[in-house]
């Protein structure tokens, strides 16, 4: 090292950084943001147009008396009369109100729950051990299991609805981020212990944020195992007490006869569902996906 | 051995070792019963002494990486360092819910840096390794041999005074590594600190070493020591890092012959 000589490594500094420069400008890849007329067709244009096929295909099966049956199948538009007609009574926003709020209450109740549970079962052997296996055969078990016993234990009530949320949504968050620390990188949890974390320190600044696209994914699921219970505890505890949710209004609909109430009910559980989905729950995922480099574009 | 360390007047050896391996064994439970990965391993790297370990497959050189790093516990003897040590991998193991700024900042916290001190020690480090203006990037908007720069800042950012390297350039193209092996040798000259460099490639480590250490495989042993005074600016393309690579990849080659002929 001494005979480092100086007038060399006075001008080789400079000419590396000049290459370093050079190399990291060559490898780095800039994307720009897609404009809006791409994202339209690629993204907005294909679902319309598959709305629009099945509402063709449906309208056809009417007019062409196909199926001549109004009490069968209503035509799409006797059934946006009825949508329209709950609206113009101000009912709609109350069928859909009772419900979302029923679903995303209980949601945030299994979200309390199943996190620490699900850290639990990913980082204490024994708890794995004894309940883990349980836990993924609940996700197997349809929650409409749970209305009877939930009915008997708790009666008729809103109690009665967040017990089969809570088992119907709690498995799936807690095995989502008990999936999510399984798929942490071994490399993640060396480097973190060279770095000193270890311990609680390690979960919270290494296998907590590792594990977050699994976790987000078991929220995801969560929620559409929160929304289908629900929808199964409305339908089965139907009870004028209560108010009228979505399933209640699916199960009157089916008292009354009225195939146009029913279908009604149906599209507008299909769409909460989905709105939840595209406005909360994807966005995060996207985000959480993106901020890694997870989710490639094009 | 090729450096004899003397012992520091009042005895204590915190001072005159970075790391000190005395008779280390490492045996790991294979299909047929206890398999020995190292042998009887002995090396001292000395405070600001930069040692490759160099070795074919099998001559275990990333479980002694691992043993020196604190990560595993030998099977016998001891290894002391002075401190813990950082330790870079092959794969940058950055973490991808971090900026790279962050990633360093991280390191620092883990060390107990007092928070409004982080921001700007993390600056200087990436401005170390000449990545200014990087510290708001992702892990996936940066190249390669830029990833394993931070990952170098972030292991600089632990403030050891023994670098551990595990075949970091491994994976990067030849230009790129050239590049890094500069900016290596310069780090090492401006920080002081100590590097055990582990590779499988010869020209690396004579570009790179004061001191190759080649291992040999099955148990891992030390079967051969170098010391290169070839001086620094090295070039890969050097004569003289050509001449004794040829040297070293010869033995290299006789040690691996030896497993074919039983």
């Amino acid at each position: 090292m001494a005979s480092t000589d100086t007038t060399t490594s006075a001008k080789d500094p400079g000419d590396l950084a000049g290459l370093e420069a050079g190399l990291d400008a060559l490898e780095t890849v800039h994307r720009g943001r897609k404009p809006f007329r791409r994202t339209f067709t690629e993204k907005i244009l294909p679902p319309v147009v598959a709305v629009a096929l099945v509402l063709a295909v449906w309208q056809a099966l009417v007019s062409f008396r196909i199926v001549d049956d109004p009490t069968k199948l209503p035509s799409p538009g006797a059934v946006w009369d009825v949508v329209h007609q709950a609206w113009l009574q101000g009912e709609l926003l109350g069928y859909i109100w009772t419900s979302v709020s029923r679903g995303l209450l209980g949601f945030f109740f299994a979200l309390l729950i199943g996190t620490p549970l699900g850290l639990l079962v990913a980082r204490v052997r024994f708890v794995r051990a004894a309940i883990g296996p349980i836990l993924s055969g609940l996700q197997s078990l349809p929650s409409v299991a749970w209305v009877p016993p939930a009915v008997i234990w708790l009666g008729l009530n809103n109690q009665m609805m967040y017990a089969v949320i809570l088992l119907g949504a709690v498995p799936s968050i807690a095995n989502g981020l008990v999936s999510g620390v399984d798929q942490v990188p071994p490399l993640f949890l060396r480097a973190g212990r060279t770095l000193g974390a270890t311990g609680l320190k390690g979960t919270w600044h290494i296998v907590l944020p590792a594990a977050l696209p699994g976790y987000v994914a078991g929220l995801k699921q969560g929620w559409a195992f929160s929304w289908r219970s629900l929808m199964a505890a409305e339908i089965i505890a139907s009870f004028p007490d209560l108010g009228v949710g979505l399933g209640q209004l699916l199960e009157n609909g089916r008292n009354a006869s009225d195939m146009a109430m029913v279908f009604e009910a149906i599209l507008l559980i299909l769409t909460v569902g989905i709105a939840i989905d595209l406005l909360i729950f994807s966005p995060l995922e996207r985000w959480v996906l993106r901020s890694r480099g997870l989710l490639v574009k094009d | 051995m090729a450096t004899t360390l003397a012992k520091a007047a009042d005895g204590t050896e915190a001072a005159t070792h970075a790391a000190r391996i005395e008779h280390v064994s490492k045996s790991f439970a294979g299909p047929a019963g206890q398999q020995l990965v190292l042998d009887d391993i002995s090396l001292d790297v000395a405070p600001g002494e930069f040692v490759t370990l160099l070795g074919a497959s099998g001559c275990g050189k990333s479980t002694l990486l691992n043993l020196v790093a604190g990560l595993d516990e030998p099977s016998g003897g001891t290894i002391t360092t002075d401190g813990r040590p950082a330790l870079m991998f092959q794969e940058h193991a950055l973490f991808p819910w971090l900026t790279a700024g962050k990633n360093i900042e991280l390191a620092l916290k883990l060390r107990g840096v007092p928070k409004n001190e982080r921001r700007g020690r993390a600056e200087e480090l990436l401005e170390l390794v000449r990545l200014k203006g990087a510290h708001g990037k992702r892990v996936h908007e940066l190249s390669g041999g830029m990833r394993q720069r931070v990952a170098m800042a972030r292991a600089l950012a632990q403030e050891s005074r023994l670098l551990l390297m595990d075949e970091p350039f491994a994976a990067l193209d030849a230009i790129t590594r050239d590049v890094l092996h500069d900016e290596l040798t310069r780090i090492w000259h401006e920080t002081e600190l100590s590097v055990l460099f582990v590779t499988h490639n010869v020209r690396e480590a004579v570009r790179l070493a004061q001191r190759v250490v080649l291992l040999s495989s099955r148990p891992g042993r030390v079967a051969r020591q170098w010391t290169i005074d070839i001086p620094q600016p090295r070039r890969i393309e050097d004569a003289a890092v050509a001449e004794l690579s040829v040297e070293i990849t010869e033995e290299l080659r006789g040690e691996i012959r030896r497993h074919g002929q039983h």
